[in-house]
């Protein structure tokens, strides 16, 4: 075993340990901002198999999507909304844990059997390793474009989504002589509405 | 293109010809570039520190630090054994956990970015295809450590501040990112490497700077507010929020967060050396010197100048732009959370579109002067 196998070996190991590790943080700790904490761990050493891969280009995509992006929206998700609720135990709640668990063996019985019992064409092609990036690029602009423009269409849609939930700009359906009823304002201060135009922009 | 000084093949050789075997030889090599380069980035603050001591100093018309070491060189070691020797304090309500592990998080991945600073043909510790990829992905891990610390700390200060950094480092990442693309468009290519080498040749007038004036500026900027250097450091704001997410920290944590934003600076610094001011080359063209006086590019001693001088100049691009970055420190009020968002979203981003559409338009009509 030369120096270099003798690390990936190690490196395997380690990465296969903290992603299953941190996977099972996760699911099962009680304190969400741990969990969190711990998904953007999973993610991490996810990018290191991808290394281990020689998909570099891969590796650092994951790193900056789902770690520096998903992992970072889900925190301002949990800071933001600290909503302090006391936990109520529930009667027979190990029914329900149980039978969660049960799935949960049984899923991963059926896809080990189907792992293992696949005939897996192994590629004998070498990888692309560094020129990945020009082979992707490839790829998105001759036989993958259609996916690749639905899925600028759908990040374009969650953007204009965003943007309108952003401003807020409700249109009251009460006419202005009588109450608005409490039910349909939302629990934040007013903001100046689109439809009384005359304010000027003081931004 | 492989000329230059191969520093780790002649050390193999030598010790090979001392009768190591050649396994041994590598595996003795692998980690000397990374121990220099940390020594290096290590040393890099005390640099830094000094200076923004003394620039300030100079500033504001006072001497600065002068007791500690000639003309106070080392003041900042001294604040570097104070920190050590100071106690390490949790508070009573904080999470122990996620308290220690904050500061190693927003550090870490900063010292990582070291593997791509290139400072010569092969003065670099790993030359990888994705390259200055890597350094956005790894920049963008800084905001969780950011935000472990500001809500472990359990301290409303603490938390606004964290997540106003983790806000400030997301809006800022995209202009940057699309500043990068616009040069990466130009060089064809990610790494390091290829964009210092495709700004060769012609001197000073090679840079990428000519040809991205607007690039230049909007990847500054937001760098700036990467690093949370005074304009943008709203994160920290004194007169707002204490000290933000570092409010609670004390000791060598504290001092985590101090290495990590002044090697944030130089590293932000010696990015932009590469992408916009020609890395390791000269204003003057050596190669081009060297043909003149007739010496071919492949002599040992003009290597070794220029593998020399290559260091030198990017050390001196990098230290000019923390020169202005301190600069603008002491002379630049800060600005409002509101209008710093504004600025990203508003102004740099749109300015950061039209660029890099002008960088492609201009790199179809003229292919020669934009790496076509």
């Amino acid at each position: 075993m030369t120096l270099a196998e003798g690390v990936q070996l190690v490196a395997f190991g380690i990465l296969t340990a903290m992603t299953l590790g941190g996977a099972l943080g996760v699911v099962l700790l009680d304190n969400i901002v741990y969990s969190a904490f711990l998904l953007g761990g999973v993610f991490t050493s996810m990018s290191g198999l991808y290394i281990l891969l020689n998909a570099g280009f891969v590796a650092a995509a994951q790193v900056l999507v789902y770690v520096g992006a998903v992992s970072v929206l889900i925190l301002f998700g949990i800071m933001l909304v600290n909503k302090e609720q006391p936990f109520i135990p529930m009667k027979q709640a190990w029914l329900g844990k149980a039978a969660t668990g049960g799935v949960c063996v049984g899923l991963f019985a059926l896809l080990t059997a189907s792992t293992l019992n696949t005939p897996w064409a192994i590629s004998t092609e070498v990888p692309t390793g560094e020129m990945a990036t020009v082979a992707i690029g490839i790829h998105f602009f001759t036989d993958y474009l259609l996916p690749f423009e639905l899925a600028s269409m759908l990040l374009l849609i969650a953007l204009i989504g965003a943007i309108v939930l952003a401003r807020r700009e409700l249109i009251p359906d009460v006419a202005p002589g009588e109450p608005a009823s409490e039910a349909l304002q939302l629990p934040e201060r007013p903001r100046e509405l689109v439809s009384s135009g005359s304010l000027p922009d003081t931004d | 293109m492989n000329q230059g000084i191969d520093l780790q093949g002649s050390f193999v050789e030598a010790l090979v010809g001392l009768g190591v075997p050649a396994g041994a030889a590598k595996a003795l090599w692998l980690p000397l570039p990374m121990v220099v380069i940390l020594v290096g980035a290590t040393v890099s603050i005390f640099v830094t520190v000094w200076l923004e001591r003394k620039i300030s100093a100079a500033a504001q018309q006072r001497i600065g630090p002068e007791f500690a070491g000639p003309m106070g060189t080392l003041q900042a070691a001294a604040d570097g054994i104070k920190l050590i020797f100071k106690e390490d304090i949790t508070p009573a309500k904080a999470d122990p956990i996620l308290f220690t592990l904050g500061p190693a998080i927003v550090v870490i991945p900063v010292f990582l970015s070291y593997l791509i600073v290139p400072f010569g043909q092969n003065l670099v510790i790993t030359d990888i295809g994705v390259g200055i990829f890597l350094w956005i992905a790894l920049s963008s891990i800084a905001p969780i450590g950011l935000l472990m610390s500001g809500y472990s700390s359990n301290n409303k200060y603490s938390l606004l501040g964290g997540l106003r950094a983790a806000a400030q480092s997301i809006s800022y990442e995209i202009p940057m990112a699309l500043a990068v693309l616009a040069v990466v468009l130009m060089s064809n290519s990610l790494s390091t490497i290829d964009i210092v080498n495709q700004q060769s040749g012609y001197g000073i007038l090679g840079w990428n700077i000519w040809r991205q004036p607007a690039g230049f500026l909007i990847f500054w900027i937001a760098a700036l507010a990467e690093c949370e250097r005074l304009p943008f450091d709203l994160p920290e704001a004194e007169e707002e929020l204490v000290a933000g997410y570092q409010t609670e920290y004390t000791g060598m944590k504290f001092g985590l967060f101090y290495v990590g934003s002044y090697v944030n600076l130089v590293l932000s610094a010696l990015i932009v050396s590469i992408l916009y001011l020609g890395g390791w080359e000269s204003p003057i063209s050596v190669s081009w010197l060297a043909s003149l006086i007739g010496v071919s590019e492949t002599t040992p001693w003009l290597q070794v100048i220029t593998a020399s001088l290559g260091i030198m100049m990017t050390l001196f691009k990098a230290y000019a732009l923390v020169f202005i970055a301190v600069l603008l420190r002491w002379t630049m009020p800060r600005i409002r959370i509101d209008q710093l968002l504004d600025f990203g979203w508003k102004f740099l981003l749109p300015v950061s579109l039209v660029n890099l559409l002008l960088t492609a338009a201009l790199k179809l009509t003229f292919p020669m002067a934009f790496g076509g």
